[in-house]
């Protein structure tokens, strides 16, 4: 069929199809692309909801919007023209998430650097009870000079280090 | 009635400032005779109950009376609302929420002050704490957000409606539950000021309070996730987590009061975290209350958000005075909170518990950071920034892992210290078990490699099959040592297993469940989406379903007129389902709501919306989302839920077993198999 379709010298058709195949391309990467950005956007309207996914009934925000958003991309615009554009239409906080210059970097930082002093805060904290030395039992009759229990504890004692035991365990 | 009302929650507060000054008047004197003036304190704390029922009846009344000369049945009601939603009218706005937390706050003290011949001294001062918060709440009643304050204007004819989002069965729950959950943190934050105040000796005060916690987070737990499962049905998005700020607010009590759940036990069994697990109690009470700063304020834009109010400042000076009694006894009496034990090994229980609060305190800081920064953002450069779902997802996903990583091997550590031995014995097979999921799913097309929601998706559901197994495994084993003992058969054994050490075995089935609620949330990187114009005949791709639009249809009814489209569902040729996705009017309040129809099974859920008509073209809209194992997350509640009572049932005494010769022994104390403890 193929050779069919040389043969019959109807190569002149070849490059409308190249480009009714690119279209087609486009328009795929269009609506990825509108799809990509629309997530980025939030709606202003303020349902607090990603621009695509705002579904409140007669919103007066998302349609506009999401129709700049379509035409814009249309157009050929870069993602960085549109995202600029939006952010200077409706301000920073059409963005659904802090960007990563200047202060902002900081929202982005801080749970980082939160789990990075929590991990070494509970490392030293756990590094100190380590080599902290036993708590002496109350009244300290019960320890020998090394801070250990002494060989003759008295019942009520013997009692308390039980109880101890059965909390430790509860068996 | 509404003179009435006012009266009651004035009394109220006149009892609850009684029970407060006397109280603590009594507390402080130690004097002969301050056991009977604290008596009197006390039943004052009680009569308070009293007057705020009467209170929230009286607005319930009014609801369902439809008396409109009651401003806030007027804003909240109207003649055709349902019964069910009329009841719920008193949780519904602001001054009615109010004073419904306020029911709920006097009757938690109502049932501690009852029960204060446990501890009469300890018991007193929980209840001055209580009566404490009570006062706030009644000024708030009385002075700032009156729920019976009349209109000035004629009595109109008919109220302007309740919110059609609050239309729904399960916000006759959901709001309950949160606020029992918010409201009853303040319980074993009261025992742990009063025990930090009197310097209350030994760990008594954390096993009186060991249940009010329990209870408190199972309710915390149903309400976060009942809301999550009204987002999903109502708000029609496909989604049930949206990271709004007021969803934030029952978050992070939820995470810090778990945290404090988690190292209590570290108090219980060995003395240590005493300080840690005073401020743990502290921060979930006070992060109830921001919380509801956050959403009475303004401060903070949220679609969930009262309206702004003046109501917003008094949160504000609470949370500093609460803050600065707290750390003034905190200062003042913290030498009491030395701890009593030494770490003796890295790899062991406790160390998992550090960690493990470690995780959930940095979760609980990052919902709060990512909550405020729009505010800080506005402070430090003048422009407010959105701090989106996406933010959430990001940070938060790497630490909620951890967390199930920690949740699997945490349980199985022995206190003290844990061998290798130990280690290999409890998780070869559990692990094995997990990598075989990992490999099935990667099998089954889940390319980690190809996206990092995918490679986020696989190891949370390794993980929650590590959890599952060593859950699984854990029962067996100990099922099995006790079947060897008394001869009785695995499941019989297993329940015996639990019924000596419920909290423990509770604990790990609520575990389980968190295990279910992972496996629901992993299927959101593979959620599918499509919009479509559809007419009469038309067909819409949906995964492997086929939606065929049937028709369209009206109803209507006293309260709402609605829009239906009935969408059958094909899989290849064969139907599986109708579904009706809704378009409602609600006359009272002239507000329109999407109603969506859900197909849930174990698999997935088929989500469908009916958007509207094209403004342009006058066809309808339809949306339908497929989002694949979402039922389990409910599921998962409901086993959270479950192995939440199976902790508060009391523990069985030792029994005494039968073994194969006939001859009766003692089950030997090494029948409780590994993990030693809960």
């Amino acid at each position: 069929m193929l050779f069919s379709f040389f043969r019959e010298k109807r190569l002149h058709l070849v490059p409308a199809l190249l480009l009714g195949v690119l279209l087609l391309m486009g328009a795929g990467d269009d609506s990825a692309r509108i799809d990509r950005i629309g997530h980025q956007l939030m709606c202003v309207c303020g349902c607090n909801q990603v621009l695509l996914e705002c579904n409140h009934v007669g919103c007066s925000y998302s349609t506009r919007m999401r129709d700049e958003l379509t035409a814009a991309v249309t157009r050929g615009d870069s993602d960085n023209i549109v995202v600029q554009w939006f952010i200077q239409t409706y301000g920073t906080t059409v963005l659904t998430v802090p960007t990563d210059h200047g202060f902002n970097r900081v929202a982005w930082i801080m749970p980082y650097l939160a789990l990075v002093l929590g991990i070494g805060a509970v490392v030293v904290i756990a590094g100190t009870w380590r080599n902290r030395p036993s708590w002496p039992p109350s009244g300290g009759s019960a320890s020998g000079p090394d801070g250990r229990p002494s060989g003759g504890s008295s019942d009520s004692e013997l009692d308390r280090f039980r109880d101890q035991a059965r909390r430790e365990t509860q068996l | 009635m509404a003179e009435l009302g006012s009266f009651v929650l004035l009394l109220a507060l006149i009892l609850s400032g009684y029970s407060f000054l006397v109280g603590l008047i009594a507390l402080i004197r130690k004097q002969p005779g301050s056991e009977r003036l604290s008596e009197t304190a006390r039943r004052a704390g009680i009569a308070s109950f009293g007057a705020v029922f009467i209170g929230a009846v009286i607005l319930v009344t009014a609801a369902f009376r439809n008396d409109f000369s009651i401003s806030y049945i007027l804003h909240h009601s109207n003649r055709d609302l349902p019964l069910p939603y009329k009841f719920a009218t008193l949780w519904s706005g602001q001054e009615g929420s109010l004073l419904f937390w306020s029911l709920l706050l006097s009757g938690y003290g109502l049932v501690l002050r009852l029960r204060h011949k446990t501890d009469v001294r300890l018991f007193a001062h929980a209840s001055v704490v209580i009566a404490a918060v009570q006062v706030f709440f009644l000024l708030l009643l009385n002075f700032a957000a009156k729920p019976f304050a009349v209109i000035q204007t004629a009595v109109p004819p008919d109220g302007n409606g309740l919110n059609p989002l609050l239309q729904y069965p399960e916000m006759v729950i959901h709001p309950p539950m949160l606020y029992l959950g918010y409201v009853g943190f303040t319980v074993p934050f009261a025992f742990a000021l009063g025990a930090l105040a009197m310097k209350y000796p030994g760990e008594k005060w954390i096993h009186i309070t060991r249940r009010w916690t329990m209870v408190t987070w199972g309710f915390l737990t149903c309400g976060v996730f009942l809301g999550a499962h009204w987002a999903y049905s109502v708000l029609g998005w496909g989604g049930y987590w949206g990271w709004d700020p007021v969803e934030n607010a029952s978050l992070m009590p939820w995470l810090v009061g778990t945290a404090f759940l988690h190292s209590v036990m570290m108090q219980e069994k060995r003395g240590m975290l005493k300080t840690w697990n005073m401020w743990l109690v502290f921060g979930t009470f006070w992060l109830a209350i921001l919380g509801t700063f956050l959403t009475r304020s303004g401060i903070i834009s949220s679609v969930h958000a009262f309206a702004q109010s003046s109501i917003g400042d008094w949160f504000f000076w609470f949370l500093i005075v609460s803050l600065g009694t707290f750390t003034f006894f905190f200062i003042k009496n913290r030498s009491h909170l030395r701890s009593e034990h030494k770490l003796e090994s890295l790899i062991s229980r406790e160390s998992s518990f550090l960690f493990n609060n470690l995780l959930f305190v940095l979760a609980c800081f990052t919902v709060l950071w990512g909550t405020w920064f729009p505010k800080i953002s506005e402070l430090a450069q003048g422009k407010k920034v959105t701090v989106g779902a996406a933010f959430y997802n990001k940070v938060t996903i790497p630490v909620a892992l951890l967390l199930l990583l920690l949740t699997a091997v945490g349980p199985l550590l022995a206190w003290r210290k844990t061998s290798f031995e130990s280690l290999k014995r409890n998780f070869l097979w559990s692990s094995l078990g997990a990598l075989a999921v990992g490999i099935v799913l990667i099998g089954l097309g889940v390319k980690p490699w190809n996206d990092i929601s995918y490679l986020y998706a696989l190891m949370a559901a390794m993980l929650a099959a590590l959890v599952a197994f060593t859950v699984i495994s854990e029962f067996i084993r100990g099922g099995r040592v006790i079947s060897g003992h008394t001869g009785e058969n695995l499941a019989a054994s297993m329940i015996r297993l639990w019924h000596r050490n419920t909290r423990r075995y509770g604990g790990y089935i609520v575990h389980f469940g968190v295990a279910l609620v992972f496996i629901g949330i992993l299927g959101t990187p593979f959620n599918r989406e499509a919009e479509k114009e559809m007419a009469f005949g038309d067909k819409m791709a949906l995964g492997p379903y086929t939606l065929l639009c049937r028709s369209y249809t009206q109803e209507e009814n006293a309260n709402y007129s609605s829009d239906l489209a009935i969408i059958q569902i094909f899989k290849g040729d064969k139907q599986i389902d109708t579904l009706y996705p809704e378009s409602r009017f609600y006359t009272a309040s002239q507000q329109q709501q999407h109603v969506p129809a859900i197909r849930s099974t174990l698999k997935e859920d088929i989500y469908v919306v009916y958007e509207g008509q094209n403004q342009d073209t006058g066809r309808p809209i339809i949306k339908a989302h497929l989002n694949p194992m979402v039922s389990w997350i409910w599921i998962g509640l409901i086993v959270m839920v479950f192995g939440t009572i199976l902790s508060l049932v009391p523990n069985a005494v030792p029994m005494r077993a039968t073994v194969r010769d006939g001859a009766e022994a003692r089950l030997p104390a090494h029948a409780d198999p590994v993990g030693a403890g809960d």
